[in-house]
């Protein structure tokens, strides 16, 4: 119990609130995405508010997430230890992390071209996969979340 | 992984949920705004209960399993600042966007108004609706008190 209480030296709650602050944003992106790509049933409207979502509100959350990551990792001194001495959380933190953002940026790269076809009166296919994409991605994320907040191991 | 590591884990990705759900109504406010139409203000509200759920979720997560760990932890208690902060912000916040979702509701109550009424073509008082300041000032204000939460959370002033 005493661990959970530990109160962080005051240097390390900014870089900390970058850090969640980008993570919050970048699921709400997820969410937003994915719920519009979800109900869409074919609208382009819903279709396109649902890439724009993960485009412009999840991607920056990736960014600013991933920023904090480091600028708290290197903060809490992890990047002078020894990779075997790395907690389990922390590697599952850093893993989602760093997969997430490149199946995020897959998944926009699909979610572009689908939005092209739409405009161009082709099939919506590739706005399933982004919508698929997202759903895994959340799942990931949540993952990640329980990880860094239960710090299992 | 311990009870109160599952308690506080819980805690966290209820935040979450709730931080996902305000993002969630941001995107619709800002696509509400160039809505005009009956039919399109409609399409949003399956959107928008997935946007009502996780609120909810977040919002009574954070409370039980913030409480508990109040109570769980031997350094902290619920009478501290920070929790006390806490607590008072989340009401606020709770009575806020309460308010915020009476606001947005107007719209789609409009916009059934005037299906029922024939009118399914864009219309000017639908898009005055869709773009009510006091919905976006409330949601504005809920946001920024999300956010002093999260800062209490974090820097835990007095703790």
């Amino acid at each position: 119990m005493s661990v959970l209480a530990v109160v962080r030296p005051d240097s390390w709650n900014f870089p900390l609130f970058v850090h969640v602050l980008g993570a919050m944003i970048l699921m709400g992106g997820l969410v937003a995405g994915a719920s519009a790509l979800a109900f869409a049933r074919g609208d382009a409207k819903l279709l396109r508010l649902g890439f724009w979502s993960l485009m412009l509100v999840s991607f920056p959350g990736w960014v600013v997430m991933r920023l904090g990551a480091q600028w708290i990792y290197s903060k809490e001194g992890w990047d002078k230890v020894p990779d075997s001495l790395i907690p389990r959380w922390l590697n599952i933190g850093y893993v989602l992390a760093d997969a997430g953002g490149l199946v995020l940026v897959i998944t926009l790269i699909i979610g572009g071209i689908g939005v092209r076809r739409l405009q161009a009166g082709k099939s919506a296919g590739l706005l399933k996969v982004t919508l698929v994409l997202s759903v895994v991605l959340l799942a990931a994320y949540v993952v990640a979340v329980w990880a860094m907040a239960g710090k299992p191991g | 992984m311990g009870f109160d590591q599952w308690m506080l884990a819980f805690h966290v990705l209820s935040a979450f949920s709730l931080v996902a759900g305000m993002i969630l109504f941001w995107v619709l406010i800002v696509a509400g705004r160039k809505i005009d139409t009956p039919a399109d203000t409609l399409r949003l509200g399956p959107v928008a209960r997935v946007g009502n759920a996780t609120v909810g979720i977040g919002l009574g997560g954070t409370i039980l399993f913030g409480v508990y760990l109040a109570f769980a932890i031997d350094s902290y208690a619920i009478w501290d600042g920070w929790i006390l902060a806490a607590l008072v912000l989340w009401f606020v916040g709770t009575g806020l966007g309460r308010k915020t979702g009476e606001a947005f509701l107007e719209g789609p109550k409009k916009a059934q108004e005037l299906e029922a009424a024939g009118q399914t073509g864009p219309s000017a008082e639908l898009l005055a609706v869709n773009r009510t300041s006091r919905g976006l000032a409330l949601h504005a204000a809920t946001s920024v008190v999300v956010v002093l939460i999260i800062i209490d959370m974090i820097w835990k002033p007095g703790a």
